[in-house]
C-alpha cells in the first residue's frame, strides 16, 4: 500500500523535530510491515493449497485468514510510526476505518460478481459451476424482477408524498404551539420502533380484514370490502403507507431543523411588504427550503431503496410478487430456492442500477439547487 | 439542536376570528398526527392483555370493552403469576434480547472508534493514499450508506460460511458497524469541523503529542456528538431484519427475526405476539423519550448549513 502523508499546511511547521527518525528504528518497520505482508501472504497462500487438497497441512476454515489481516493492519499501523514518526501518527487515524472499510466491502463485492457468474444452488450437492452470462440472461427474462423494479419505481415516488406530509408536520411543529416537545417526541416515535414489530403488528392485525380497527373504520366509512393486501394496488398502497409510517418523522426532523436555522428578518421583511401567509410560503420559505428539502429527499430515497423488512414480514410480496421490492424478491430467491448464483446476479445487476440513478439524482439535484437560487 | 419559541406577529395583526380558526386548525391537526403515531402503539400494548374473543371483536378501551388479561405476557413467563416459573419461552427472549442488545452495542461501540478516528483524521490533516486525496477518501466512506443490505447478504453468507462467522454474534456486529460507519463519519466530521483548530494547536505547543491532544482536547468537546452518532447507530442496529434473518439461525438470533417468526402452525397468537413486539419497541421507546435531544442532533448533524 503507498501512502504518503504530506504535512498539513495548518499545522507549525517547527514540529520538524519529531520526525526525526534514526535509520535503524526506520529498518526496523520496514522489516516488521515486509515480515507482517509474508506472514498474510503465506497464510492465504497455505490456506488455498490445503482447500484445493494440493497440501495436507491447514485450517479447517478460513478464520486464521482472518486474524493475519487483523494482525497485518496492526503490524501496519505500528509500521507507519515507526518509519514515519508523526506523519505516520497522523495516518493511524484514517488506517481502521480504511482496512475496516476494504475488507469488508471491496472484497465482498468483487466475490459476489464473481458468484454472480456461476451457478450455484446451497441446497443441490453439485456445487458451484461457472456458466457466464445465463444469470444474466435469465434475469433479463424475469418477469417477477422486472415487476420489482417497477415497484422500486413507484416506491420511490412515494416519497414526494412523504415530502409534502413531514413538510407540513414540521411547519405545524415551527408555529407558535404550546406542548411543542411533546408532539415532537410523540412525531419521532415510529421512526425509533422496530419496523418488523410494527409492521407485524399493524400490518397483521390493525389492518386484519376481518376485525382490524383500521378494517372497521373503513367499512364504517363505506369501503364494502376493506381487504388491504389482496389487490395488488391497495396492498402497493398498504405497504407505502406503513413504510411513510415509519419515515416521515426522518423528514420531519430534517425539515424543522431548516425552518428553524431560517432567518427571522426574511419572514419579517415579507410580512412588512404585505404578503399573505401563502405568499410568503410560496415565495420565501419554500425556495430558503429548498437546500434541505433535497437532502431529506435524496437521503429518504437512498433509505428507500433498501425496503425490504416490512415487505418479508407482512406480505412476502404477495399477492402474486406485487408488492415485491428488490431486496425482498432476492431475499426470498435465496430462502425459498437457495439460489445463491441468481439472487445475487441479481443483486449486483440492482447495485449497478442503484450506483447510476443516485449519481444521476445528485448530479439532478445540486443542479436543481443552484438553479433556484 | 434546541428549540427556540418563536414569536411570530402575524397573529396581531389577524382579527381574532381568524386566529381562533388557525388555533383550531393547527392543534387539530397535531392532535390527529399524534393519534396516527401512537395509535398502533396503543393497540400493540393492549393486544398484549386481550383474550382471543377480545381481539376478533376488536375491542380497543381496557376495563370498558374488555377485562384486561396477563395473558400475552404470561405465554412468554413475564406475568406477576408466572415470572417466578421456569418457562422456555423466557428464557429464549432473554437470550435472543441479550443477543439483540450486545450486537447493537458492540456494533455501535466499535463504529463510533473507528469512525470518529476517521472522521477527526479527515477533518484535520491532508492524506494521500496513491492517488485518493480526502474528498475522495471521504466519498468512499459515504458513498457505502448508498449500498443496499442486499448486495452484500449473498457474498456476506457465503463467505461467513467459509471463515466460521455465520450465526455468531461476531459476525453480526462486524456487518452492522459497516452498515453504521458512513452515517458515524457524516456526523463526527460535523462534529470535528465545528471545533477550532486552535484548540488543538495550543495543546501540540504545550507538548501534547497528535494523539494526546486528540484525547484530552478534542474528546471531551466532541463528546454530545459521540453521544448522538452512538444513539442514532444503536437504534439503526437494534431494528435492523435483513442481515439478521439471513446470517443467524439458532445461536445469534436478534429479536426483530424472534418476532417475525411467530406464525404458528395454528394460527397466530395475537396476545402473545403482541406482548413480543411491546417487549421488542419498549427499549427503544424509552431511549427515544429520554434522549430525544441527542437523536434530533444527529439526524440533523450536516443537514443545516
Amino acid at each position: 500500500m503507498a501512502d504518503q502523508t504530506s504535512t498539513a499546511n495548518q499545522w507549525p511547521a517547527d514540529a520538524a523535530p519529531y520526525d526525526l527518525i534514526s535509520p535503524a528504528r526506520k529498518r526496523l518497520g520496514w522489516a516488521l510491515m515486509a515480515a507482517a505482508t509474508l506472514g498474510l501472504l503465506a497464510t492465504i497462500l497455505v490456506q488455498i493449497l490445503y482447500k484445493s487438497e494440493v497440501d495436507t497441512v491447514g485450517f479447517e476454515t478460513w478464520r486464521p485468514v482472518v486474524y493475519a489481516y487483523v494482525l497485518w493492519g496492526v503490524a501496519l499501523g505500528i509500521g507507519q510510526v515507526l518509519t514515519r514518526g508523526e506523519d505516520g501518527q497522523r495516518a493511524l487515524f484514517l488506517l481502521p476505518a480504511l482496512l475496516f472499510t476494504i475488507a469488508m466491502v471491496i472484497f465482498p463485492t468483487l466475490f459476489g460478481f464473481y458468484i454472480a457468474l456461476t451457478d450455484w444452488n446451497l441446497s443441490s450437492f453439485s456445487g458451484r459451476k461457472f456458466n457466464g452470462l445465463d444469470n444474466f440472461w435469465q434475469m433479463v427474462g424475469d418477469p417477477y424482477y422486472r415487476n420489482a423494479l417497477f415497484n422500486m419505481v413507484l416506491y420511490v415516488l412515494a416519497v414526494l408524498v412523504e415530502y409534502v406530509i413531514a413538510f407540513g408536520l414540521a411547519l405545524l411543529l415551527n408555529a407558535q404551539i404550546r406542548a411543542r416537545k411533546f408532539f415532537r417526541v410523540v412525531f419521532l416515535m415510529p421512526l425509533m420502533l422496530s419496523p418488523v414489530a410494527v409492521s407485524w403488528m399493524v400490518g397483521k392485525s390493525l389492518m386484519e380484514y376481518r376485525f382490524g380497527p383500521a378494517a372497521t373504520l373503513a367499512r364504517h366509512l363505506g369501503w364494502d370490502n376493506p381487504a388491504f393486501f389482496s389487490d395488488p394496488i391497495i396492498a402497493r398502497i398498504s405497504i407505502m403507507v406503513l413504510d411513510a409510517w415509519t419515515f416521515i418523522p426522518f423528514m420531519m426532523i430534517m425539515l424543522l431543523a431548516g425552518l428553524q436555522a431560517m432567518s427571522r428578518e426574511v419572514l419579517e421583511a415579507a410580512r412588512v411588504d404585505g404578503a399573505t401567509a401563502w405568499q410568503t410560503f410560496w415565495q420565501v420559505t419554500f425556495p430558503l427550503m429548498l437546500p434541505v428539502s433535497v437532502t431529506a429527499v435524496v437521503l429518504r430515497i437512498i433509505f428507500k431503496l433498501k425496503l425490504a423488512d416490512i415487505i418479508i414480514t407482512v406480505t412476502s410480496g404477495g399477492p402474486g410478487g406485487a408488492t415485491d421490492s428488490v431486496s425482498s424478491f432476492i431475499y426470498r430467491e435465496y430462502r425459498d430456492r437457495s439460489n445463491v448464483g441468481y439472487g445475487t446476479m441479481l443483486a449486483m445487476a440492482y447495485l449497478v442500477i442503484i450506483v447510476v440513478f443516485v449519481t444521476w439524482l445528485l448530479k439532478l439535484a445540486n443542479r436543481f439547487v443552484r438553479n433556484v437560487n | 439542536m434546541s428549540v427556540q419559541t418563536t414569536n411570530y406577529t402575524v397573529s396581531e395583526i389577524r382579527s381574532p376570528a381568524s386566529f381562533i380558526t388557525s388555533r383550531v386548525f393547527i392543534y387539530g391537526a397535531l392532535v390527529f398526527w399524534a393519534f396516527i403515531c401512537l395509535f398502533p402503539i396503543y393497540w400493540t400494548i393492549t393486544t398484549s392483555f386481550k383474550s382471543a374473543v377480545d381481539v376478533t371483536q376488536g375491542h380497543l378501551i381496557p376495563f370498558v370493552d374488555f377485562q384486561p388479561d396477563w395473558k400475552g405476557w404470561r405465554s412468554l413467563g413475564l406475568s406477576p403469576d408466572s415470572i417466578f416459573q421456569t418457562s422456555t419461552v423466557r428464557d429464549e427472549f432473554f437470550k435472543r434480547f441479550m443477543n439483540s442488545v450486545i450486537t447493537s452495542v458492540g456494533a455501535s461501540s466499535l463504529a463510533i472508534i473507528i469512525g470518529s478516528l476517521a472522521a477527526y483524521g479527515l477533518t484535520r490533516y491532508r492524506y494521500k493514499f496513491a492517488w485518493f486525496k480526502n474528498e475522495d477518501i471521504s466519498f468512499f466512506f459515504l458513498s457505502q450508506l448508498i449500498l443496499p443490505p442486499v448486495v452484500l447478504a449473498l457474498p456476506f453468507l457465503v463467505l461467513y460460511r467459509e471463515v466460521g462467522l455465520l450465526d455468531t454474534r461476531i459476525g453480526l456486529i462486524l456487518l452492522y458497524t459497516l452498515m453504521v460507519l458512513p452515517i458515524v463519519i457524516w456526523i463526527m466530521r460535523d462534529q470535528f469541523n465545528s471545533i477550532p483548530v486552535e484548540l488543538e494547536e495550543a495543546a501540540l505547543v504545550d507538548g501534547l503529542s497528535i494523539w494526546g491532544a486528540f484525547f484530552r482536547i478534542v474528546m471531551p468537546i466532541a463528546l454530545p456528538g459521540m453521544v448522538a452518532a452512538f444513539i442514532l447507530a444503536m437504534v439503526l442496529c437494534w431494528n435492523e431484519y435483513f442481515f439478521a434473518a439471513l446470517l443467524t439461525s439458532t445461536d445469534a438470533k436478534t429479536i426483530p427475526v424472534m418476532v417475525a417468526s411467530q406464525t404458528g402452525s395454528q394460527g397466530i397468537n395475537w396476545w402473545s405476539m403482541a406482548a413480543l413486539a411491546t417487549a421488542a419497541i419498549a427499549p427503544l421507546a424509552v431511549i427515544g423519550i429520554a434522549l430525544e435531544r441527542y437523536l434530533i442532533m444527529g439526524m440533523t448533524a450536516g443537514a443545516v448549513k
